[in-house]
């Protein structure tokens, strides 16, 4: 690894660390964060350094102890609420959306809530369809959250360290296939905006919005596709809730042509509301229909083949998007 | 103990003339939504408060407004909350089920049965971090023991020894379903000593009996000593909610509780509590207590009858309140929801 560099995993573990440091008040809480350092090693080391007081290995409780977090929250704690896997969220949906989300709106804005649920999620390698799930969709709809989707060791430290900071309720999702990743990291660098989109490949052609692990594939898709001439611009959106628009439409202004990318499947995913929103407000703008390149309305298989054929791939990126761009010469 | 034994009959008064005005103010139109009434459990609530320091915190469920009027909530800023105006101790935001009272430590009512469990071993959880000697008063009914909620944070407050007095509210309904048609043990507190958690019941009926129980408990919880659960045997005269008649209860059993003699005045004799004939007949824990002072010599007939003219006055005030209180606007909810952006750029 060249200096500079680490792991997404290793860049969340600093964050907290960072964090925990700075500040008595932040916990952390999960199944098997303590002395046995994260299932995917983020809170490595830190039960040795904090305590148990401040970094606790929980019951497999899971609707409970996010309902901790929250109740700790009310009170000045800044707690890190770890879900060992985004499957088992759907056990702790009371405490983020019910509880979580509104308390500071039922109460009439009485109560911070500076809870921040980390959960990682999406299609590993073949861990089959209970432990394969994109729930984003589920956490957009809800007024009140904020959710943040780093895709990078560099966003993954400014992003979480932000979400801790916040006094607002923030979801944290990270990719399962991200952890052992490697980019650069700088902690000094100064954090953009916690929810602004990153343009991280500039293009005339068309436009991709993606976020979390799809990035990595539409940034491969897009090397491809201009060997071929076609110049796509790859925004990463970085966060899901809210979402930079107006990063997307100063793009779709330049390029006319919008493909989502998502490994959430396709119906009534997050694709759904990006393109809807875009295609209220860029109508005119775009030459075309907006495409998604999504999920397959399966839950995902065992089978390794039948695994990767269900959520996309960098080819399916080159081909929905080559074919979009078909006749981009013809245009005046 | 007499001023104690006047406050707590002047809250239970209050409480109950507060409720019984709450209905009308439904039926006339100026509350609406889902509205769940307290009359019959009165003793619990002021007993379990009377009991609480202001440092403690409180949560709470849907049928708390009593709790927050004990708790020392203005009632003209719960009433008007009921009446959804921006004079509201949740600024018209919550309503009936979500009165929330930050400088007074009411964490809140919740409407989902089962979340009071997990609020409060997050608040406890600070305290015990912060090593503060305070407490939480957690409160849910008989019908809320039966979530996982229940089982998962009773294991993590016993394990991790956290600061909470549970407090069952065990009016024998989860909503239209007895408790033997719900629970395979019917006794709450029995399901405690799963988590080796201290646990007692008592006559949720008897003021005394309450207050005296949730001392002793609140105490030992202070202390550092881990958690505690007390059961108090209680019965709504209402139904439900403003929605629920309530005719699935068999006649002979509301009338046993609100006329004609308690049932649990055996566990009263237990406790050693020497009430007066008269008030024995009774199954009204209101008349049993003022006829207690009566007796004692601790309040005349025309000191009840000042109290009650006090606690309606206070009544017709909080309703006048309510009233005048304005309705609140859509940038007062936008305000509610962005309470906690501080002037941090998201985008």
């Amino acid at each position: 690894m060249k200096s500079g560099e680490c792991l997404y995993w290793q860049a969340l573990n600093r964050a907290l660390d960072a964090e925990m440091v700075a500040d008595g008040d932040v916990i952390v809480l999960g199944e098997d964060v303590g002395l046995y350092g994260g299932s995917y090693r983020v809170t490595e080391g830190l039960y040795a350094k904090y305590g148990e007081w401040r970094v606790r290995d929980t019951p497999i409780s899971e609707g409970s102890f996010t309902g901790l977090g929250v109740g700790a929250a009310l009170v000045g704690l800044r707690p890190v609420v770890e879900i060992m896997t985004i499957n088992f969220a759907l056990l702790a949906l009371d405490a983020i959306i019910n509880m979580a989300a509104k308390i500071p709106f039922m109460s009439g804005g009485q109560f911070p809530m500076p809870l921040v649920v980390r959960m990682p999620g999406g299609v590993a390698r073949q861990l089959a369809a209970q432990h394969s799930q994109r729930l984003e969709q589920t956490l957009m709809n809800v007024p009140g959250l904020r959710i943040a989707v780093p895709a990078t060791p560099q966003d993954a430290w400014w992003q979480l360290r932000q979400a801790i900071r916040s006094d607002e309720p923030i979801v944290v999702l990270e990719h399962e296939l991200l952890y052992f990743g490697k980019g650069p990291l700088d902690e000094h660098a100064e954090a953009p905006p916690m929810h602004r989109a990153r343009v991280c490949r500039p293009g005339d052609d068309l436009t991709i919005v993606t976020y979390s692990r799809m990035r990595d594939l539409s940034l491969q898709a897009a090397e491809q596709l201009a060997e071929k001439g076609i110049e796509a611009e790859v925004i990463d959106l970085r966060s899901l809730r809210p979402i930079d628009w107006d990063t997307c439409i100063r793009s779709l202004g330049k390029t006319h042509r919008l493909l989502v990318v998502e490994e959430d499947s396709c119906f009534a995913g997050a694709g759904a509301e990006i393109v809807a929103t875009l295609a209220e407000r860029c109508f005119f703008t775009l030459d075309q229909a907006p495409r998604r390149v999504a999920g397959r309305e399966l839950p995902i298989a065992y089978n390794a083949r039948l695994e990767a054929a269900s959520i996309p791939s960098v080819s399916t990126i080159v081909a929905v998007a080559g074919a979009m761009c078909e006749n981009k010469g013809d245009l005046p | 103990m007499s001023d104690l034994l006047k406050k707590m009959l002047r809250d239970m008064l209050l409480a109950r003339a507060f409720e019984e005005r709450a209905a009308e103010e439904y039926t006339q139109g100026n509350i609406g939504g889902f509205l769940h009434l307290y009359p019959g459990e009165e003793a619990v609530g002021v007993g379990v408060l009377h009991a609480a320091e202001p440092a403690d915190y409180i949560v709470s469920t849907y049928r708390e407004h009593v709790h927050a009027l004990v708790r020392g909530v203005p009632p003209g800023a719960v009433m008007a909350e009921l009446f959804g105006r921006k004079g509201g101790c949740s600024g018209g935001m919550g309503g009936s089920m979500h009165l929330f009272d930050r400088e007074r430590r009411f964490m809140g009512g919740y409407a989902i049965v089962g979340e009071t469990f997990p609020v409060a071993i997050g608040i406890a959880y600070a305290i015990a971090l912060r090593e503060l000697p305070e407490a939480v008063i957690c409160f849910f009914g008989d019908g809320a023991v039966n979530q996982g909620t229940f089982h998962e944070s009773l294991n993590m407050a016993a394990l991790w020894k956290l600061p909470v007095l549970f407090v069952c509210e065990n009016n024998h309904y989860q909503i239209g379903t007895e408790i033997h048609r719900h629970s395979a043990v019917a006794e709450v507190y029995k399901r405690a000593c799963a988590y080796r958690m201290p646990a007692r019941r008592i006559d949720g009926m008897d003021v005394l009996a309450v207050h005296q129980a949730s001392r002793e408990a609140l105490a030992q919880v202070r202390a550092g000593n881990g958690p505690q659960l007390l059961e108090f045997e209680t019965y709504r005269f209402r139904g439900h909610s403003m929605a629920d008649s309530g005719n699935y209860r068999p006649r002979v059993e509301v009338r046993a509780y609100e006329d004609k003699g308690d049932p649990l005045d055996v566990a009263m004799a237990e406790a050693g509590m020497d009430y007066p004939a008269a008030a024995r007949q009774s199954g009204d824990h209101i008349g049993r207590l003022a006829e207690q002072l009566g007796r004692d010599g601790h309040l005349s007939a025309e000191g009840l009858a000042a109290m009650k003219v006090e606690v309606a006055d206070t009544v017709a005030k909080a309703v006048a309140f309510a009233a005048d209180s304005p309705q609140p606007v859509m940038a007062d909810a936008e305000a509610a929801l962005d309470c906690n952006r501080n002037r941090e750029v998201l985008i």
